[in-house]
């Protein structure tokens, strides 16, 4: 996951709220993640049009109370996760 | 055993729409007695299910069957499916697919389409599946790339197509499929039937599953690979549905709401229908399944099991249809009084890989003739003798 790619969401997966637990579930074949507030942020952001660099920096803006390493670490970390569970797309 | 905790959510939908089907695989998961169960549910009624079954806390819905392309009404679920936000997955043989439909069920919003392929060539497929299939299953695969509708493909491994799995891998990639799941026969139902033909040995089994182990590492990020490994190579049973009653729920085609797909062939448990009743009522408050929520009705070991929490005692059919003991503790954990059961079989595979495979027993098929004459029990104790006519 370099700074410049620009993730979306595999045309598999779907992102919806549940009603039971007030989450986002991320749902695809057989399976689903639930997401924490800053896990669903992040998921709303993959468009496919920001950058990586993007998605820190407007985290980094809504989570004033962390450092700026810290929230990139995470993006970094859980976009990885994603990538290698085949769940997004990332356009060069 | 209250089932309005959070403890007992369903999170999938099994809509097994019918038990229908054009093949006739001899490890087919419906149970031996299918032609025996009644009139399948009309569309109003599963569209019922449908918002039930979301206002419950569904969120997926796997529409199966039998062949579930079969019911006219197909578009007309995915439909309201969409409308409630489901994650749709259609679980296919394939065969009465036209390319027409799967664009306007694309359209109407379904999710993914999973294919079920019996082996990697047509001759060998063919076999599995007892009637022409291999090749148009493949043109209905690339149909729904074309479409650019997310694919899985299903491979049902025994000891007949372990050894192709390197080929089985190149055949997804050649087909850019989204997810490989090499899923071992799980040797209930019809595929209880055929274990002596079937079931693997433990040396080819791991030679497969270190291969597939590779290809995942390899092709991560592209194509997600599953290796299921079956019931009879594990040491300890897995949690089979995340727990009788827990999980998932199953409308079977005539509206019994079950826990799994094999329940209803367990003697003595009351199932209800959703004709009668609304599914959440049922899911609520069904003796059926309440009978092995919680840990109350478990026998030791795993009454006092530290890992009766994480498997839930295994698989109550599997207990049921390898014991005759519905209670038992699933025979594949080592520590159950009839695990020799499972060794045996164990045994008689190792012994198998010896011989050429003109000894092996010849396969039964499902048919609605075998099935009509079958009582649920016939799983266990079957006499039925068939040779394949082609």
């Amino acid at each position: 996951m370099t700074p410049d790619a620009r993730p979306r969401l595999a045309p598999k997966v779907r992102l919806r709220h549940d009603a039971k637990t007030d989450r986002y579930l991320l749902l695809y074949p057989e399976k689903g993640m639930q997401l924490n507030p800053t896990a669903a942020a992040i998921v709303q952001l993959c468009t496919g049009e920001r950058t990586v660099a993007d998605i820190v920096a407007a985290l980094a803006e809504q989570y004033t109370s962390q450092p700026r390493e810290v929230v990139e670490r995470e993006v970094y970390s859980f976009l990885t996760a994603l990538n290698d569970r085949a769940l997004l797309r990332t356009e060069p | 055993m209250s089932a309005g905790v959070a403890e007992y959510r369903p999170y999938t939908l099994v809509a097994e729409l019918t038990y229908a089907c054009p093949l006739r695989c001899v490890y087919c998961s419906n149970p031996v007695d299918y032609a025996r169960h009644g009139a399948t549910l009309d569309t109003e009624t599963w569209l019922g299910v449908l918002r039930d079954a979301e206002a419950l806390g569904v969120v997926q819905l796997n529409l199966t069957g039998g062949e579930p392309l079969l019911r006219k009404d197909l578009e007309a679920l995915v439909a309201e499916a969409e409308r409630l936000e489901l994650y749709t997955n259609l679980i296919t043989s394939g065969i009465p697919a036209t390319r027409d439909r799967l664009a306007r069920l694309k359209d109407l919003g379904l999710d993914n389409v999973q294919i079920s392929i019996q082996d990697v060539t047509a001759a060998s497929a063919d076999r599995i599946a007892g009637r022409h299939a291999f090749e148009r299953k493949l043109r209905v695969a690339r149909w729904v790339k074309e479409l650019d509708l997310p694919l899985t493909l299903n491979i049902v491994l025994h000891r007949e197509n372990l050894d192709r799995i390197e080929d089985m891998i190149a055949f997804a990639e050649r087909l850019d499929a989204d997810r490989l799941e090499l899923a071992n026969t799980q040797y209930l139902g019809w595929a209880l039937l055929n274990r002596a033909a079937l079931l693997p040995s433990a040396e080819q089994l791991k030679r497969a599953r270190e291969r597939a182990a590779a290809a995942r590492e390899r092709l991560k990020g592209r194509m997600e690979i599953l290796f299921v490994t079956p019931d009879y190579y594990v040491e300890r049973p897995k949690a089979c549905m995340d727990g009788w009653g827990r999980r998932f729920v199953l409308v079977s085609p005539d509206g019994l709401v079950l826990p799994c797909h094999l329940a209803h062939t367990l003697p003595g448990l009351v199932w209800e229908s959703v004709r009668e009743r609304s599914l959440a009522e049922i899911w609520r408050d069904s003796a059926g399944l309440n009978a092995y929520r919680g840990e109350a009705w478990m026998p030791e070991p795993c009454r006092s099991c530290e890992r009766r929490t994480a498997d839930f005692g295994g698989c109550r059919c599997q207990a049921y249809h390898l014991t005759g003991d519905a209670h038992a503790t699933d025979p594949t954990c080592v520590l159950s009084p009839h695990h020799d059961l499972i060794e045996d079989a164990r045994r008689d595979a190792t012994a198998a890989a010896q011989y050429p495979a003109s000894a092996s027993p010849s396969l039964i098929y499902r048919s609605a003739r075998i099935s009509a004459g079958a009582t649920s029990q016939d799983a266990r104790t079957s006499t039925v003798k068939f040779r394949p006519t082609h």
